[in-house]
């Protein structure tokens, strides 16, 4: 399988990356890790006439901590994700959702800015982003925007990023301490997008749920937000009967598409698993 | 057809000059212009991981990889484990475990579990199947996959003590 021919252009800084972006518009692709822009590339899915590899731009890459946020370039790999002191310390929802996603040499390439840009709702960066309560700097030759996650994703591969734009950095408040997290993911094997899966971050306080933030992956054409059922758990107690109603809650604003991991019904029922596990499994981390 | 580029990196320690079409993927530029046939076209989709080469120290799936993103790279492949004459811990583990039936699975097994002992000298079984699982074989059953990797980690570090 080979792409159909384009022309290969590597820019070592962002304005020039910006300079080709403009020059070229709707013929011009961003590859950042590669690796679901070069496989649909290889079908044919996509066939862009000039490709703009963000791979030689150092200012993209990186985390750090600015104040009370984590700041991480849209550059950066999985695997940096996973190896990152840091993030194990502030923000282990976001290690543990990188550890399930694909695979192994994926994770060397695949990059955090590319996941979510790339706004399939099968990737699992975009609930991440929703729970943890993110914001996305773009870029455009004429200046900066920072957009939050919740409100990004408008549908099947589709944001609020506007042609000419480019994301470069992912922002994310640092939870309070003691927050329970948990990233469940159910998937038929080792590289494969999730059937279902429920990224929970839960504070608690005195035994009462103070804040549940839920969003569920592939389950409708963008990464969803559970609402009413972070609204049903606030001021309750994590009891049996709360849990299987937020499940339910959830449940009720899935959509998932038919496909060979299961049929609406199954997925549903899947997605409605993952969030009672990832609710038991955030309470019994939270302090 | 795109301008053909030229693409120079570091192969298996040598340097390396290649003209490409921007669109040749790295397995195909391995394979058919350096005629380097150890890493192996398993899927073309990156789920197999046949075609697992070391690129800056990351391992890397090569058929989800322009060569034109090679430039200035430090490449390794299979055909770079054995020096002057001797095999490489890894390879002669694999050897003695029996780890592989077919073997077409086994450059990329290998060159995967390379660079996970690098980052891992003493990974446990379970971080052996975690790290080691973008990569399939569909003959052993991995038991002696896993063996072989242990070994070879014994044997690195008892060479390095």
């Amino acid at each position: 399988m080979i792409p159909r021919p384009f022309e290969y252009h590597a820019p070592t800084s962002l304005p020039d990356a910006l300079l080709l972006m403009n020059r070229y518009g709707d013929e011009a692709k961003l590859l950042a890790g590669g690796h679901s822009l070069l496989p649909m590339m290889k079908l044919r899915f996509a066939a862009p006439g000039h490709l703009i590899d963000l791979g030689k731009i150092g200012e993209l890459k990186g985390i750090e901590q600015v104040g009370n946020e984590v700041r991480i370039g849209a550059m950066t790999t999985e695997n940096e994700l996973i190896w990152s002191p840091l993030l194990a310390q502030k923000l282990p929802l976001l290690v543990e959702g990188a550890g399930l996603i694909s695979d192994p040499q994926v994770r060397y390439r695949g990059t955090i800015g590319g996941d979510i840009s790339h706004a399939d709702p099968a990737n699992d960066h975009p609930a991440l982003m929703l729970a943890l309560g993110a914001a996305f700097v773009l870029r455009s030759a004429s200046g900066e925007r920072v957009v939050a996650a919740d409100g990004f994703f408008l549908g099947l591969y589709a944001t609020q990023m506007q042609p000419g734009e480019v994301l470069t950095q992912i922002r994310i408040p640092v939870p309070p301490a003691g927050c329970g997290w948990c990233y469940a993911k159910l998937k038929r094997k080792t590289g494969d997008f999730a059937t279902a899966a429920t990224a929970v971050l839960l504070r608690m306080k005195a035994g009462a749920v103070e804040e549940a933030r839920i969003a569920l992956t592939n389950a409708g054409p963008t990464p969803l937000r559970a609402r009413a059922a972070e609204k049903h758990l606030q001021g309750k107690a994590l009891s049996d009967a709360a849990i299987a109603e937020a499940a339910r809650l959830a449940m009720s604003i899935c959509e998932p598409t038919e496909d060979q991991r299961g049929d609406v019904q199954y997925k549903t029922a899947m997605a409605g698993e993952m969030t009672q596990r990832a609710l038991r499994t955030a309470a019994s981390r939270a302090k | 057809m795109a301008n053909p580029k030229k693409v120079s990196f570091t192969l298996n320690g040598k340097p390396v000059d290649v003209v490409v079409e921007p669109r040749e993927l790295l397995i195909h530029t391995l394979r058919e212009k350096l005629q380097l046939t150890g890493p192996h076209i398993g899927c073309e989709t990156s789920h197999c991981g046949a075609c697992t080469v070391d690129i800056d120290s990351m391992s890397v799936k090569s058929c989800t990889m322009l060569t034109v993103q090679c430039e200035g790279a430090q490449v390794l492949t299979i055909e770079g484990f054995e020096q002057g004459g001797q095999l490489h811990a890894l390879q002669e583990a694999f050897t003695q475990d029996h780890a592989l039936q077919c073997g077409y699975c086994t450059p990329g097994m290998i060159t995967r579990a390379y660079r996970l002992l690098q980052e891992n000298p003493h990974p446990s079984e379970q971080e052996i199947r975690y790290w080691m699982a973008g990569n399939l074989c569909r003959c052993t059953g991995y038991q002696n996959i896993v063996k072989a990797v242990q070994d070879a980690a014994g044997k690195l570090a008892a060479k390095a003590a």
